[in-house]
């Protein structure tokens, strides 16, 4: 299993100027994401609306096909709103690149277990649905010589990851925030895209 | 006897989210905007975005106008139920200026209707302060400009309620 700041911290290695759309622990404010990023202004975490991490990526991959957007999603999450597979493979964006953080819990509630977890096939999920290329690594070694390859398809790529449940279970009214509002984010990505509209 | 003179077309709210400048038409169909479907596939300045759930429709827009394109969401009354934790995060808590047309099922123009759909959906946006214009003839169409330059001043969601269309 990978290690949920190891599996960000690859990622961010790679972005160059890609946007990327964190959610859940892969936006956790002390081991995900944000703790590691070099390129804050390009980060639209998702906190609100679970499961549409994907589809606002999405969205910001057609809208900027010259771009790439990554997206590092839960595995709860894209349960919650598995159809999003479908919708991005019909809607085929060749800069879209799907990362699944597969822990098998729900992390950010303190770690029940996912309904199915142990007969998933993310994979064959992926294939069915009509990604072009789904890719999976289940230890840092494999991830980090096979990314280059998975972010050189042609999208949309699924990358599936089993990381390791790092459960939080400090009581939410204590934990802590990022100093980045969501507010903040939607203003900074357009910026920096130079998309401000209306 | 029935007239057709006083309905709405769709190539009148076409014309609209061309006026608009509109770029995008996230939708799931319903029978009410079901010929508009039709036209908008041979439009070629509007794309279009069909999605597996309603929910996911003010994502994808919210995506999309972060990257700096004008989208509407199109979608049935039954599809706003159905979208409440996006409208909430992806569309009011992010100021997203945000078209919602929606398809009024169940509308009999204020008459009784045994359709909940239609009873709930305008005491429903009202409750999240989102406010709404009707559209039931081509005369109404007009009434999109008024919500998109709404949406664009308030910065938030306006809703389009579609009462049913009629074919070209
Ligand atoms: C619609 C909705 N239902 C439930 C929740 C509560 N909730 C917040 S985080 C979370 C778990 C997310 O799990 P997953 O996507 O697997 O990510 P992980 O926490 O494991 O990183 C849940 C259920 C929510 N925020 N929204």
């Amino acid at each position: 299993m990978i290690n949920n700041t190891d599996a960000v911290k690859l990622i961010d290695s790679k972005r160059t100027d890609s946007v990327i759309v964190p959610t859940m622990n892969a936006n956790n404010v002390g081991f995900g994401l944000p703790s590691v990023t070099s390129n804050q202004d390009l980060d639209l975490p998702l906190s609100g609306a679970m499961g549409k991490a994907s589809n606002l990526g999405l969205g910001i991959a057609l809208a900027q096909p010259d771009r790439k957007v990554m997206v590092l999603d839960g595995d709860g999450s894209l349960l919650m709103n598995l159809g999003t597979m479908v919708t991005s493979a019909n809607k085929a964006p060749t800069n879209f690149y799907h990362f699944l953080f597969n822990n098998k819990v729900y992390a950010v509630t303190g770690g029940q277990p996912i309904p199915g977890s142990d007969c998933q096939d993310w994979e064959g999920m992926a294939k069915a649905a009509g990604y072009a290329a789904v890719f999976s690594y289940d230890n840092l070694e494999d991830f980090t010589t096979g990314i280059d390859e998975a972010l050189a398809a042609t999208g949309p790529v699924f990358i599936h990851l089993s990381v390791e449940p790092q459960v939080e279970n400090t009581p939410v009214q204590f934990r802590q925030r990022s100093p980045r509002t969501v507010k903040m984010a939607f203003d900074e990505v357009p910026a920096a895209l130079g998309a401000r509209s209306g | 006897m029935t007239t057709y003179d006083s309905v709405l077309h769709p190539p009148a709210i076409i014309a609209e989210l061309k006026k608009n400048n509109i770029t995008h038409v996230v939708w799931l169909p319903d029978s009410e905007t079901n010929f508009m479907y039709q036209l908008l596939n041979d439009e070629d300045s509007l794309d279009l975005v069909p999605v597996c759930r309603e929910g996911e429709t003010m994502a994808i827009a919210a995506g999309l106008w972060v990257g700096g394109k004008k989208p509407v969401v199109l979608i049935q009354n039954t599809g706003i139920f159905e979208s409440g934790d996006s409208i909430r995060g992806l569309g009011l808590d992010i100021n997203q200026p945000l078209v919602m047309l929606i398809g009024y099922r169940g509308w009999t123009r204020r008459g009784p209707t045994p359709d909940s759909a239609a009873r709930f959906i305008e005491p429903i946006l009202h409750t999240w302060g989102i406010n709404c214009y009707l559209i039931e003839t081509d005369d109404d169409a007009d009434r999109i400009s008024i919500a998109c330059e709404e949406a664009e001043r308030t910065q938030k969601p306006v809703g389009v309620l579609v009462g049913t269309e009629f074919g070209v």
